[in-house]
């Protein structure tokens, strides 16, 4: 056994030259380490994105980590990038990461995300005037059950996400009470119950995901998110009160730790070059998360068919 | 006349503290002092500032001289990784030369035959075909069902983390053992650890450690190993004196006296500390994949997140076979090291060590072949089973008929039994409550016990968590009653009925191993969020110890008290309401006390679901990476347990003393 161990660590310290010479090409050979989180676009995103830096020629590794705790790796260069930063959801962290000099924002994914107040197509015919948000406050009781009733019953997203949706109810007068999930699957444990029996929901979903592509459904129309909206109580609906509006809508972004660029200049450009759109996503998502595809067959698929479009991103 | 009195004076409380619960608010208006009912913001004691700001100092300016403190904790980092990599390398990854697109394998990863061969073969060394049946079927299973792959992950992470519990704890216990200053000060850091909820230490353990395997085997470690340095000073402790006089004539030194005497002596309660450190550390899988361990831990997160409920069970139970394996695997040591095995000298190397040889071949051959036949070194994929669409089916057929039978249940426990209870402890004023707490603390164990329930209460009202500590106190408390309620009456049937006994085992061992995240979303499904489905989730996961303390306590009732009642011509229920069970209720509530810790420790757990309790700050504070803010709640959470495992075996020992069980001045 001791041998055995010996000799790996010959062969090892030995193939760490050997790879040296191999990866010319590449400013360093250490490997990109990319986060992974436990949502299948992200997976998805990540790989494309390692897959690619590995034909360009650079070691990559995958490294779980958590949302928001990424960020202290990101800081230190633990971590060197994470590909999918929600304006939606993150972009406090992001600011702050961003802020301290240690993280640089590596530009948008091209997705953009929506979050918003969703509801099953069945709901409509019992709440008529939906996707019109003033339809909830006629028929806040068509979504109100034994606990909640009269009044109606929303589902929110865990307190960690944010999105003022107590605020909203109270400054849109809606009769909801508002109920926050622990986690996504909880949330979305709630719409497929719901869903299945066909039982009056509405909750917080958002895009790219896969329920959208599962249930039929809309999401709601709130008077449109503006910054005012948000800050001023003058602005909006109600005179009297702010979060008289949607929620905010953004982009995805990049984050990588801000040491890439003068380590892998290369790969920090590709990184920045790396776009895909909403319908590519969706699709991905649904191939994993609908029919079950496996995550790197898919990945593997976009490759062989955006050949071209990745080229470009590696060539400068 | 005494005991009369002082258990009026106890009812008058409790009716003084049930009025305060329903008017105490009202009237706290009316005076104008709602600081009486809620804690003001502008008292709170920023403490959770001052730990963060600890904490950054720490890695970012902490200097030691030669090195800095982050320089320090990476370098164990990567002596820990190092092991790691080559345990990781040998059964799930394999061995490359050179890294990334380029890798070429050298060494493919064990193949799944010979790993099978190889823990059939421990299993007839260590006692006999029987076993070796059982391990080597639990893990076919694994490679049948699809999860060899992940399994050997945790496998690989269970085999670092186990060695480094195992010895940590045995040099922590024996040092508690030398120097009884050393103990005393362990004791309540050895309390913290196993009631902080790990959720709270993580971002640290983050911050020193960095992302990756190690931290996760760095909070394994920090969860699995106080148990092993109790019962190691317990076990050193219980040493015959005999053997000990026997050491100290023979003229050893402490080195020899420890490591020739001692240690082997308490052999066999030292593999009950192993074992607990093995089951522990597979109840972290979960927990250790969100922050980087991936393997069976990880599949279950991410098939819940997909809602694909057969595939978190399916990797779930893979959790609880590997963890079944391992347990009885490590027992069957325990009970072997004791035996005097014959060696027989003398033979050839393959006559002494036939098992050795004939896995040796084994892997020789399945590695060759599987060179050529993909099949012997991986199950090939096609030929897994799966059961996932049954869960998910019949999750679903549950929830499409039953739903408004579900309901109903909820809404009458809701109305009828927890809403009650959350109301008297968000009622009741805190500085009411807080002397309560601490007369309970002078009842039962004196001035110090009192005292320290006075500063625990105190933390956390000035820490500004009263209210939420309050919520914790009801979720729980309402999940013990119904644990207890569920639990006892199952431990004493399987106390007396020896069938139901083993079939009642294998549920809990089954509860107890397998994540709850895997029940907590069809519990969602069925029930949803809310503090009903929290309150499931914590249930059943906190039963084990209710049952299994009261199987212990009733069956261990000595056999000449039955006879006794026997004989004076009880009926056997009479036997059982008048003999076994006030006999039994020391053990019961230490199988209570046991309960209330599993529930606090479960908290975090439910905070998924959408508790507003101290679990949910744990939880915030970890999405939002603040240290300070997760070990202020955290520790909001030891102190609860602390205090109610302070409380229940000071009133078990009064119960004690009561029937004369053991002697006692009251």
């Amino acid at each position: 056994m001791r041998h055995f161990i010996k000799n790996t660590v010959v062969t090892t310290v030995a193939s760490a030259f050997l790879a040296g010479a191999a990866f010319a090409g590449v400013e360093s050979t250490d490997p990109i380490k990319l986060t992974l989180h436990d949502w299948s676009g992200q997976l998805i995103n990540t790989k494309i994105m390692g897959s690619i830096l590995e034909e360009a020629g650079y070691n990559v590794e995958y490294v779980q980590a958590d949302y928001i705790a990424q960020f202290a790796g990101l800081k230190t260069g633990d971590l060197t990038l994470a590909m999918e930063i929600w304006a939606t959801t993150g972009q406090e962290a992001l600011d702050e990461a961003t802020a301290s000099g240690k993280v640089v924002n590596a530009g948008e994914t091209g997705l953009q995300a929506i979050e918003e107040w969703w509801y099953p197509l069945y709901m409509k015919e019992r709440c008529p005037g939906l996707p019109d948000w003033t339809a909830l406050k006629e028929c806040a009781e068509a979504f109100s059950t034994a606990e909640t009733a009269p009044n109606g019953r929303y589902v929110g997203g865990p307190v960690t996400w944010g999105g003022f949706d107590d605020e909203r109810v109270e400054a849109l007068g809606l009769e909801f009470d508002v109920v926050h999930a622990g986690t996504d699957a909880a949330l979305f444990a709630e719409l497929e119950s719901a869903y299945q029996r066909q039982a009056p929901v509405i909750l917080w979903v958002y895009v790219p995901h896969w329920a959208p592509a599962k249930y039929e459904g809309e999401f709601v129309e709130f008077p449109p998110y503006s910054a005012e909206c948000y800050s001023d109580p003058s602005v909006g609906v109600n005179p009297d009160m702010a979060y008289d509006c949607g929620k905010p809508r953004g982009p995805i972004w990049k984050a990588a730790w801000a040491g890439m660029e003068d380590k892998w200049p290369g790969a920090f450009s590709a990184v920045q070059a790396y776009t895909l759109t909403n319908a590519e996503m969706s699709a991905m998502v649904g191939d994993v998360d609908l029919d079950g595809q496996d995550i790197d067959a898919v990945v593997a698929n976009w490759m062989s068919s955006n050949k071209d479009r990745w080229s470009g991103w590696i060539a400068n | 006349m005494r005991v009369s009195r002082s258990s009026l004076l106890w009812i008058g409380l409790f009716t003084v503290t049930w009025m305060l619960a329903s008017y105490g608010k009202s009237m706290a208006t009316a005076a104008d002092m709602k600081w009486l009912i809620k804690y003001p913001n502008a008292w709170v004691f920023p403490l959770k500032d001052t730990i963060s700001d600890m904490m950054r100092w720490l890695v970012e300016d902490a200097h030691f001289g030669l090195f800095t403190f982050t320089e320090a904790t990476r370098a164990l980092s990567w002596l820990i990784e190092q092991p790691y990599n080559f345990v990781r390398a040998l059964f799930s990854d394999g061995f490359d030369r050179r890294i990334g697109r380029d890798a070429v394998q050298i060494v493919p990863p064990l193949s799944w035959i010979a790993v099978l061969a190889g823990v059939i073969a421990l299993g007839h060394y260590a006692k006999d075909w029987v076993l070796a049946g059982i391990v080597g079927a639990s893990f076919a299973y694994l490679a049948v069902f699809g999860q060899w792959e992940s399994a050997m992950v945790t496998l690989a992470s269970v085999m670092i983390a186990v060695p480094i519990g195992v010895g940590g704890g045995l040099m922590f216990g024996i040092l508690a053992y030398r120097h009884p200053l050393f103990e005393r000060l362990m004791t309540p850091v050895l309390d913290l650890m196993q009631t902080i909820p790990i959720f709270a230490y993580l971002v640290p353990i983050l911050f020193m450690f960095g992302f990756g395997p190690v931290s996760a085997l760095v909070a394994t470690v920090i969860y699995a190993m106080p148990p092993m340095v109790r019962i190691t000073t317990m076990a050193l402790k219980a040493v015959d004196p005999e053997i000990k006089d026997f050491g100290v004539m023979t003229g050893c030194t402490t080195r020899q006296m420890t490591w020739r005497i001692l240690v082997p002596a308490a052999q066999q309660s030292l593999m009950v500390g192993v074992n607990q450190v093995i089951m522990l550390s597979l109840n972290m899988v979960i927990i250790a994949s969100m922050i980087g361990a991936g393997g069976l831990g990880f599949d279950v997160l991410s098939a819940l997140r997909r809602l694909d409920i057969g595939g978190g069970f399916e990797a779930g139970i893979a959790i609880v076979i590997l963890a079944i394996a391992i347990d009885r695997l490590s027992q069957a040591f325990a009970e072997r090291s004791t035996m005097y095995v014959p060696t027989n000298s003398g033979t050839s190397f393959v006559a002494r060590n036939p098992r050795t040889v004939i896995v040796g071949v084994i892997l020789v051959i399945a590695m060759g072949l599987g060179q050529i036949i993909p099949f012997f070194q991986t199950y090939p994929e096609g030929q897994t089973l799966t059961t996932g669409a049954f869960w998910s089916d019949a999750v679903k057929y549950l929830n499409i008929n039953y739903f408004d039978q579900f309901e109903a249940v909820k809404i009458f426990f809701l109305k009828g039994f927890m809403l009650p209870i959350k109301r008297f402890f968000l009622g009741v004023p805190w500085p009411w409550m807080i002397a309560m707490i601490v007369l309970i603390g002078w009842r039962f164990g004196g001035w110090k016990l009192a005292l320290m329930n006075g500063l625990m209460a105190v933390f956390i009202v000035t820490t500004g968590l009263w209210a939420k500590a309050m919520i914790t106190v009801y979720l729980c408390g309402a999940s013990v009653i119904i644990a207890s309620v569920i639990g006892i009456p199952f431990g004493v049937l399987a106390a007396v009925n020896k069938r139901a006994g083993r079939i009642i085992g294998v549920v809990i061992d089954t509860l107890q191993t397998l994540p709850s995240f895997v029940y907590l979303i069809p519990v969602v499904m069925l029930f949803r969020i809310g503090d009903f489905t929290a309150m499931i989730a914590i249930v059943l996961y906190a039963l084990a110890p209710a049952v299994r303390y009261t199987e212990h306590g009733v069956g261990s009732v000595s056999a000449d008290l039955i006879e006794a009642g026997v004989v004076s011509g009880c009926t056997r229920m009479q036997i059982l309401t008048r003999i076994r069970l006030p006999l039994a209720l020391p053990d019961i509530l230490l199988g209570v006390n046991q309960t209330i810790m599993l529930a606090l420790s479960m908290l975090v757990i439910t905070a998924l679901v959408g508790t507003r309790d101290l679990g949910q700050e744990v939880y915030i504070a970890l999405t939002k990476a603040d240290t300070g803010r997760g070990i202020v709640a955290g520790l909001g959470i030891a102190f609860i347990a602390i205090i109610a495992d302070r409380v229940i075996p000071a009133s078990a020992r009064n119960a004690r003393i009561r029937y004369g069980l053991e002697g006692g001045h009251d």
